[in-house]
């Protein structure tokens, strides 16, 4: 090797080493740190981010660093130390596993509920008006494992409703149960009234009266390995207090229960 | 990867050159040894951790439940199943591309390597739009009462599309080395293409062949993000291996790590017996080729 390209390595090497250093030295911040984390379930995406946006305006200096992904998955990152204030949670159980541990910190508050709704493609190729639809043969219906959050309430509502499924698939994340009604290859999804809202005219919703034998609720709660507690409880007033009824109940979200 | 690098010079490069004199040089700088440790180390940690995380006494009883079985199951059928879609489409591929002389040949490679390099993610939508409801051929297919999605043959064309690559180069390169010049011989007394490719071209890359078998094999096994993506998720029908661990990971942390471990040992497995030929002996291992399948 020559020496010029030993020099170019090192100085490449020193260089992402600083950006390395000088990334942690930022996130530490010292005691001016206006930067809060919040990890959110995936379903609160797009009405978290406004929020957020809303909350920096408020607040000036202050940065909202948001973390979308599926609930169990979030907290197990929290359970692994991931460095986050605030973990809002699509429902009770991962919240709950947190919370036992003593990650929480302060109450658990419930800000909003989702129920599900049948999401077909717009063209509704196997003509699905009700839930019992879904038990013809035929159609080809696609709905989340039991494992996950909406697969557990897909088996309460099936339940109530009386009639039995036959999924052509059992999808790990409801993203993928709509990803397969949006693309066509499924007739009929089980997803939540907020999905099918957010997805626009490419899917339809069908409401059903047996929904609301499995209402989900989320949960929000500041946690104790957060740094910021005092932009925590801010943030968290600004998510249960009117602006985030407004903006949860614009996406579909219904109030949280009692 | 490195599996599939390198087969290539184990399996006949070596030979072109003829015998080396003594053993080869191999003057490895020290600053070289020590990256490489940590190279070995680099893949070998996470292993580490993952088995220190096993609950060994549920483990048995962990890897044994029903959705297991069936996922294992199911893994082992539709790999075995692709790897010979992938031997049936892959050696012609290997076969125009090493020994061909077309316009395109280059594009033609680029193409048929790309799943090596895609996201298998994207490999997932791009068969959907082919073979789905919707899809270019899946419309015709549907109307002829064939119906891939959600089906066991979508996990299969799943596993074929990404594992294919790995067949070809590692064939394309044992054919390269081996050279046409006994292929010649054969043709000048006489024996035609079909007869010069059964009795003497696939004979002599036959160890390549069988590694290139190995490797597409384990690469079906661990297919992940394609299936999702095209084939979806329902126990014995699509849900394979590495779809049971994701989803056992949501609630029981414990199973997917017993079950990686399984997908782990069955892939260790597969690998090692690719390479278990061994490389130095150089001229003549061409023709002991026992692919090493039990």
């Amino acid at each position: 090797m020559r020496p010029g390209r030993q020099a170019a390595a090192l100085v490449l090497a020193a260089s992402l080493a600083a950006g390395l250093l000088g990334c942690s030295a930022a996130a530490r911040g010292g005691g001016a740190d206006r930067t809060l984390t919040v990890f959110a379930a995936a379903s609160l995406k797009a009405s978290f981010t406004r929020l957020a946006g809303e909350f920096e305006l408020r607040n000036p200096g202050v940065k909202v660093r948001l973390s979308f992904a599926g609930s169990s998955e979030l907290a197990a990152q929290i359970t692994q130390g991931a460095p986050a204030d605030v973990f809002a949670s699509a429902d009770t159980t991962n919240m709950a596993k947190l919370s036992d541990a003593s990650l929480t910190e302060g109450a658990v508050q419930d800000f909003a509920t989702n129920v599900l709704t049948i999401a077909v493609p717009a063209s509704n190729p196997a003509a699905v008006s009700a839930f019992g639809d879904l038990a013809r043969p035929g159609v080809k219906v696609v709905i989340c494992a039991s494992q996950v959050p909406c697969g557990a309430a897909a088996r309460a509502v099936e339940k109530a409703a009386g009639a039995a499924l036959k999924p052509v698939s059992e999808e790990s994340s409801v993203a993928d149960v709509l990803g397969k009604v949006i693309s066509g290859e499924a007739d009929a999804g089980l997803v939540y009234v907020t999905d099918v809202k957010a997805a626009g005219d490419k899917v339809r919703g069908i409401p059903f009266a047996e929904a609301g034998q499995a209402v989900n609720t989320y949960p929000i709660a500041a946690l104790r390995g957060g740094r910021n507690k005092e932009l925590a409880a801010a943030f968290m007033a600004t998510v249960t207090g009117p602006d985030g009824a407004k903006i949860f109940s614009d996406a579909g979200f219904g109030a949280p229960v009692g | 990867m490195t599996g599939l690098l390198g087969s290539r010079p184990g399996s006949g490069a070596r030979r072109r050159g003829g015998s080396t004199a003594g053993r080869p040089y191999s003057g490895i700088p020290a600053w070289i040894i020590v990256l490489a440790a940590a190279g070995a180390l680099f893949g070998l940690l996470p292993l580490a951790a993952m088995v220190a995380r096993i609950n060994w006494p549920q483990f048995i009883p962990l890897v044994s439940s029903e959705p297991s079985l069936a996922a294992l199951g199911l893994s082992l059928r539709t790999a075995a199943a692709s790897t010979a879609l992938c031997v049936l489409l892959g050696v012609p591929l290997a076969l125009v591309l090493a020994r061909g002389r077309f316009p395109g040949q280059r594009l033609l490679r680029s193409f048929v390597l790309l799943p090596l390099v895609l996201p298998p993610v994207v490999g997932g939508i791009a068969l959907l739009y082919t073979f789905g409801r919707q899809g270019l051929l899946g419309r015709s297919l549907e109307v002829a009462g064939i119906q891939i999605a959600f089906s066991t043959a979508a996990v299969v064309l799943a596993q074929t599309f990404v594992a294919l690559p790995f067949l070809v180069v590692s064939l394309e390169g044992a054919l390269r080395s081996a050279g046409s010049r006994y292929e010649a011989v054969a043709a000048t007394l006489g024996a035609r293409p079909t007869t010069v490719l059964r009795r003497v071209t696939l004979p002599l890359v036959l160890p390549g062949l069988a590694s290139g078998v190995l490797l597409s094999f384990a690469r079906c096994l661990g297919e992940f993000g394609a299936t999702l993506t095209f084939a979806g998720s329902l126990q014995g029908v699509t849900r394979t291996l590495p779809l049971e661990i994701y989803l056992q990971r949501e609630t029981d942390a414990a199973a997917a790590v017993a079950l990686s471990l399984l997908l782990v040992a069955v892939a260790v497995i597969v690998v090692g017996l690719s390479y278990r030929r061994p490389g130095p002996a150089g001229p003549g291992s061409a023709g002991r080729a026992e692919p090493a399948r039990s």
